[in-house]
Parts: C-alpha cells; structure tokens; sequence
C-alpha cells in the first residue's frame, strides 16, 4: 500500500486500487489537502473511473464542472505542502515560477513519487473538466481531472448512469461551448433557447457584453397526449412571493402525470462575475448566491479561499461560525414548517413560526448587524465577536424558544387535518433518492443518510455530539419532521457551543494568495451541501470559482414526488423541499 | 381546538406598532453609513474596499467629486473599518421617490499625495426637480391607492433574500394587513408591483407583461440594492441592472435586504402614509 502521501487514512486503499486498476492510464495524482486528493485521467477513461469508484467504495458524484485553461500557465497541479513537492513561490503576484526542468506532466505510475515539477507549465489548448467524488464513510474526496482538447470540444455524457449530471453537464455544454456526447435529452438548460451562440464561461468571452434583450420563439417542451390529458403552464412568475421558475404539469384530471421545469430565469453571471472581483469581494458575491443561505454559501466560499491559501481560521472563529450555521438552519426550518402548514391551510400554525422565526431573525441582527447573517463572514474568520451578554442573550433565546417550539409541534401534532394532507403526500422513496443523487433534508427524509458535518467536519463540528435524524417514509410529513428534529439538534449544538467558547482571536490574517492553487470548500447548509470550489489567480484574485448549490442536485426529487399526486398538493409538496432558484440559476 | 386558543392567547399580541413608534432594531444593526463630509480626507480607502462600488470618485483638473450611493450599498459596513469619517448608523429607513436622491456627490480639491484638501462643493443629492404635471399626477395616484393597497410581488432575478423579508411583512409581527395592504396573486390585481431585481435577462420579458397587465394607475417600487442599482451584480451579460433601467420606478427601498421595518417603511412612503414623526 502506498503512503508517500499525505492523505486520510480513508483514501489511501481506493487511492492504491485506482493506481493497480488504471496503472499507467492515470496520469499526476496530488493531495494539496489531505481529504483532497486530484487524479489527471484521459476523457475516455471517465466513465470507467466513475463506475470503478461507484462500485467499489460507493463514491458519490457531488459536482461536475469545467475550466477554460487555454491559455492558462500553471495547472498541472502545482500545489505546495505534499512530501516531495518543490515549494510554491510565496505570495504575491506574477507569473508562476517555471521549473529548473521544465517540468511535464509526468505519469506516476506505481512507483514515482509525486512530482512539484509541474508548476508553470502552460496547458494551452486545452478545457479541464473536474469530477468531485465524495467517499463520505471514509471522510475524503476523489477528484478526477480531464483535460478536452480545444481543437476537439467534445465530452462523454456519464447522465445514463449518474442522473444526478444531468443538468450539470447541459450547463458545462451551454456555458463553455462543449459539446455532450451521448446525453440523452442534450438541449439547452442554463442558457434559455433565444440566447445567441455564446459561451460565457470561456475566458476570452467578457463579462460586461452586452446581448440582446429576450426574444424569440417559446421554448418546446416535451408533448403529454391521451384522452383528457391537458397542460397546466405555471410561472416564471408565480402566485406567491417566491422566486422565478416555470412549471409545466401534465394532468389527467387531477393527478400529475408528468411535470417539466424550466429554470434558469435568474442566472446572473455569478461564477463569471468572480472572476472579475478581488477575492475579498468575493465573499460578499457568496452571500448573494441565494439569500436564505448566505451564511453557508459565504462560508464554504471562505473555507476554499482558505484552504487554498493554507490558513486555518482561529478556534473562536470557527465556533462562530458554527452557531451562525445553525442559527440559519433554525430561522430557515422554521418559517418553512409553517409555509407547509399554511400550505394546507393550518394558517395558525404558521403565525406562531413566523413569530418564532422573527425572534430568531431580530437575534442574527443583534449578532451580527444583519438579519440573514450578511456581512458576519470574512476569510480567517468571522468580523464581528459575540461579547458575554450577546452570548447570554443567545442561550436565553435557545431557552424560551425551546418549549415555545415544542408547543407548536404539539399543536401542528394536534391538527388531524394537518396530518391528513401531509402524510403519504409527495412521497421520494428511498430508491429514487439515492438514484438521483439527493442530498441535505430531503434526501435525509428518504433515508439518505448523508451529512457533511459529521462526514467532512470541519469549524467546530468535530467538538461536539449531536445526531444527524434521518428517516425513511420521504413524505412531507417525513420533510417536516426531519426539519423539527433538526432545529431541536441545533438546539442543542448551540447550547454545547456556547458551553465552551474558545477564547481567543476571531480571525487570522490572510495576506496574500498565492495564485494558481486549487481548492475545494464545502458546508452543510440548511438545505443540504454547499461546495465552492476555487482556482486562485495572481493579484489575489480567482481565475475561476465553481459553486455547486444542493438544489441543483435536488430539483429533479420534486419531479418524482408530485408524480400522482393532485395539482392542489404541488404547493405544499414544493415548500416541503424549498429548493433555491437562485442557487440553482447562479 | 382548546390548545389552539390557548397557545394564541399565550402568545399575546406581537405586533409592532411601527410606524407610529420607531423601529425596533438593536444598536447593533448595520443601516445606513453616515459620511463626516466636511473632514473627509481621502476617499479611496473606503472607495477600494466597497464591494458594490457605492462609494466612488472621480478626479479632474486638481477637483475631486466624490459620490456615495445609498442605491448601490449592501450595509456591509467594510467602509466604516477603512475609514474613520464614515460610520455606520442603525437607521434602515432609507426609501427615496427618486433615484438621485440616494446620490450625494461633494466636490473637494486635490492634493498632490491623492488625499482630498478642502472641501468645495458641500454635499447634496442629485434630485432632479419635477415638473408640476408629473408632481400633480404623482399625488393623484398616492391618493387614490391609499386607502386600500394591492401587491404583486416580482423577483426578477433576486437572490431570494429581499423575498426571505418580504414574506416576514405577512407575519404577525409586521402585519402588512393592518393598513390594508395585501399581497395579491395576479398583477390584474394588484396596485403596485413589488420588484426585486437584478432585472435578469431572462426575467425582463416576464417582468414587462406582469407590469402590462396590471391597470393604471399604478405604482412600482424597486426593492434592495439589486433592485435599486443592479448592487454587486450591476448590468453583465445575463443581467439587465436596476429595475428602472426597465419600468419607471415611483420608489427605491435600498438594503440588502432591507428589513421589514424598511420595507412597510418605503411602501407607506409611496402612498403617502407615513406619520409625521418629530
């Protein structure tokens, strides 16, 4: 077994089964972080690999995504602090330093130690496209790196037996001008259908072009015929206060046979708009991914930043962190347990969250400024200390709002009617969610027994017991209670955490970022994982930061959930998932 | 039932009774900067570390103007650590009928270093004055819908945060309903129309055909930074900027988000229903 480097205990038999399987098919492979590990792979060989990790160590396929390094120096992988690496040039800006031998990107084979030599070499002609496994039981992620020819902008579709790619390869298709091979419905999603040919991801396309305004023929769905079967259109702009999307029901009275999404209404440049910000703007951009989590967004943002720079933030710091992440979790589980009540017309119910809910809200403000939480997170840390009395004003609010929750559970308990509607509505079973990939509470609900914090933990999980609920009915009814357990946990995690507040620092500087580095940063949001991945570039800035929201990975559950079940249900059955439209779109 | 009842009557009544008394909102909330005008000495400390670019100046023959945006800022308060002439109030009620009055631009001469010597020009809004048509035809309408008001809400490309604040307007904390305002369904409904922005792409034809077919008269109110000014995302290739870029805007509520106390704040200013209050 191999040990040369300086990985989790849990990836280094997958990591030696890969070298014998692929032997010399597989070319550099690094470990910048040691839950981090990259594998340059040729493009045929992603399918093969894919299936290899599945099968054998049952590794999930968290995000695909792509580069455009054309006309990039560096990126054959020259990260610094692995045993055997030549040190990166400290700081500051400039070009890469070239090494002494001009450096190559040389196979490893069984035997070679890793090699730093690859530092600044140029990749010209050529896009990367990364695959992001997560190994959650052995607590370490398998990235797999390949690189498309320019000349030959093509990539092999792995949506026949990763459904969960499916729009994260149309996007990588829409965005960066590669064309999918083999996918099995290969149009347009991230780019609606009247979008000129562009490809906004390419690094010689500018982020300020000016195309022009909407226009064009309605977008063609796919036709539901039979007797009695008509088409229900529903959005982008939708009967309550919630963000944009189109839903296209096929029903037969009733029941939906068939629902169809169109989303994408709010793309927003954000990933392209990264790449133009200094790196500390960036963390505001995070927080405007999608507002109810701007916490966890900003701070799997700064988790990536900071691992690729290679700082740590401080202890205090990172119980910080922790209780404004479970602050989001509870003031966002909360107001959803009483859109779903209200949703089937329990409006009691919801008065008493929202009511709850605004405590919670008034008390972010009194932490941080900010009622979402905005403006709390920065790289090496958090801004703002919580001083003794806002702590003390913490635990009192953890206190009272204890019973008063459980009197609403009760009370939600109570209503027979309540329960009526949501039991056995919009039911996820367990096999489609794991098919689908679903992750966070939803797939939690239907006995996806996946949670970052205690798989990959980092701020100040590892320090504390809590339990992550996971139940297997995948109803609404399993959604809301999965949320009630959950805040009830967080109850109890804020409580351990203010029990033993680090003293200390609330930041550590960061100086400079070294550029061309890579870095993958990751959080358990309320809704599910959040993964940020970076490419730092010179001046401290980022040549390209990938954000990978779990609605993403979860729209596609509603599609199976409301299958069946009547066009009245689909509201509740939607905010049982909650999924973020603007998360998704970016 | 009984436990119904007595939940609700243990709860009590938690309504504000904003506007009528100021908004409750702790010391520590982060509203809007307040800028020390006549001793500001240089403005690109706090001009580089504004991720939204509200701050802003422009330097010509030996003059500096220097522009603060209310329109563009998210409160994050990063200016007020670079700079000790700005600093951050807990005042969130920042809603304006005209964009150029959340502009206040001052005009200072230069010295060699790059800092601001004096001060020249005092600081004033970029309001521009209306004509006695429009101003007569504003206060029309603000009459006529005052009474009883009805909301359309559009999110035309928002992060969902201004709409995370919108919907706490329904809660019985705030409860927009006391004033008779309601949110409604359908724009055919509806008085106003509620925008959050930044107006994407993708969303402007929507957004154009919601306002369509709302009747006249009508009011629309740009709401959070993103609404105001297009914020951090400003105009790009999927982006159309501010709301006013596509609809006439009668007010800006700035913010990201503004809160709920800033929101019943610019909503009332656009009816004409705010208390004096000394």
């Amino acid at each position: 077994m191999t040990t040369e480097f300086n990985i989790v205990a849990g990836l280094q038999r997958p990591l030696a089964e890969v070298r014998k399987m692929f032997r010399d098919r597989i070319g550099t492979v690094h470990a910048p972080r040691p839950n981090e590990l990259y594998v340059d792979i040729p493009l045929d060989l992603a399918a093969g690999f894919c299936a290899h990790l599945h099968r054998k160590w049952s590794a999930r396929l968290v995000s695909v995504f792509a580069d455009d390094v054309r006309d990039a120096m560096n990126t054959a992988f020259p990260f610094p602090g692995v045993d055997g690496l030549a040190s990166f040039p400290p700081g500051g800006s400039g070009a890469p330093a070239v090494p002494p031998n001009g450096g190559t990107t040389e196979r490893t084979g069984d035997d070679a130690k890793p090699r730093g030599v690859a530092a600044g070499v140029p990749h010209r002609g050529v896009f990367h496209l990364y695959y992001v496994y997560a190994l959650d039981q052995r607590h370490g992620f398998i990235i797999a790196r390949a690189a498309v020819p320019a000349d030959k902008p093509e990539f092999p579709s792995l949506t026949d037996a990763v459904h969960g790619v499916n729009w994260q390869e149309r996007e990588i298709q829409d965005l960066f001008g590669l064309k999918l091979l083999g996918h099995p419905n290969p149009r347009r999603c991230a780019l609606h259908d009247d979008w000129p040919e562009v490809f906004p991801l390419r690094k010689d396309f500018d982020l300020r072009t000016k195309l022009p305004p909407f226009q064009g023929p309605r977008h063609k769905f796919r036709e539901v015929e039979g007797e009695g079967v008509f088409q229900v259109p529903v959005g982008p702009v939708h009967a309550g206060i919630i963000e944009p999307g189109h839903f296209l029901f096929s029903v037969a009275g009733e029941p939906v046979l068939y629902l169809q999404l169109r989303m994408f209404y709010v793309h927003k440049g954000t990933e392209k708009l990264f790449e133009s910000l200094p790196v500390a703007h960036g963390v505001r951009l995070a927080e405007s991914i999608s507002g109810d989590s701007s916490f966890a967004h900003a701070t799997a943002f700064c988790h990536a930043v900071e691992r690729a720079a290679e700082i740590e933030p401080p202890p205090r710091a990172r119980a910080l962190r922790t209780l404004c992440l479970e602050l989001e979790r509870i003031y966002n589980h909360l107001g959803d347990i009483g859109a779903i009540c209200t949703d089937v017309a329990f409006v009691t119910a919801h008065m008493h969250a929202l009511r709850l809910k605004e405590r919670v809200m008034r008390l972010n403000e009194h932490l941080t400024g900010n009622r979402l939480l905005r403006g709390m997170a920065c790289l090496g840390g958090v801004r703002f200390d919580f001083d003794e009395s806002q702590l003390e004003q913490l635990a009192q609010l953890v206190a009272t709002l204890q019973p008063e929750f459980a009197a609403l559970v009760e009370l939600i308990r109570d209503s027979s009617g309540t329960r009526d509607r949501l039991e056995t509505t919009g039911v996820l079973t367990p096999d489609v969610a794991r098919d689908l990939g679903i992750v966070g509470l939803a797939g939690r609900a239907s006995g996806v027994d996946r949670d970052l914090r205690r798989d990959f933990p980092h701020a100040f999980y590892e320090q504390l017991r809590f339990d992550i609920p996971v139940l297997t009915a995948g109803d609404v009814q399993s959604r809301l209670a999965l949320r009630r357990e959950e805040i009830f946990q967080s109850f109890a995690i804020i409580n351990q955490v203010a029990a033993g507040m680090p003293d200390g620092p609330i930041r550590t500087a960061v100086g400079d970022i070294p550029p061309d580095r890579t870095a993958l940063g990751y959080v358990e949001g309320w809704r599910g994982e959040i993964f940020h991945w970076v490419r730092t570039a010179p001046g401290n800035r980022l040549a390209r930061c990938k954000v990978k929201d779990p609605s993403l990975q979860n729209w596609p559950a509603l599609t199976e959930a409301i299958l069946g079940n009547i066009v009245p249900d689909f509201p509740v059955v939607n905010k049982s998932f909650n999924l973020s439209y603007s998360g998704t779109d970016r | 039932m009984f436990n119904l009842l007595r939940e609700s009557l243990r709860a009590g009544i938690v309504t504000t009774s904003y506007p009528a008394t100021p908004a409750a909102v702790s010391p520590h909330t982060r509203g809007r900067p307040e800028i020390d005008w006549s001793g500001w000495r240089d403005v690109r400390p706090a001009a580089a570390v504004c991720p939204t670019g509200a701050i802003s100046h422009v330097d010509h023959d030996g003059r500096r103007t220097v522009q603060f945006d209310l329109g563009k800022c998210i409160f994050c308060g990063l200016c007020a650590e670079a700079d000790t002439s700005i600093r951050m109030t807990n005042i969130c009620e920042c809603a304006a009928r005209s964009r150029g009055d959340l502009i206040t631009e001052a005009g200072y001469t230069l010295k060699p270093d790059g800092a601001h010597d004096r001060m020249i020009s005092p600081p004033s809004s970029r309001t521009l004055p209306l004509d006695d048509v429009a101003r007569e035809i504003q206060a029309r309408t603000r009459k006529l819908l005052g009474r009883s008001l009805h909301i359309r809400e559009v999110d035309a490309g928002s992060c969902n945060g201004c709409e995370v604040e919108i919907v706490n307007l329904n809660s019985p904390v705030y409860d927009l309903e006391r004033f008779g305002i309601h949110f409604v369904a359908s724009p055919r409904h509806a008085d106003m129309l509620l925008v959050t922005g930044p107006v994407t792409r993708n969303m402007e034809l929507a957004l154009k055909k919601t306002y369509d077919a709302m009747p006249a008269p009508r009011l629309v109110v740009a709401v959070g930074a993103c609404g105001c000014s297009g914020g951090i995302f400003g105009e790009n290739y999927a982006t159309r900027g501010a709301v006013d870029a596509i609809l006439p805007v009668d007010v800006y509520i700035p913010g990201c988000p503004p809160n709920p106390h800033a929101l019943l704040h610019g909503i009332l200013l656009a009816i004409d229903r705010l208390p004096e209050r000394t």
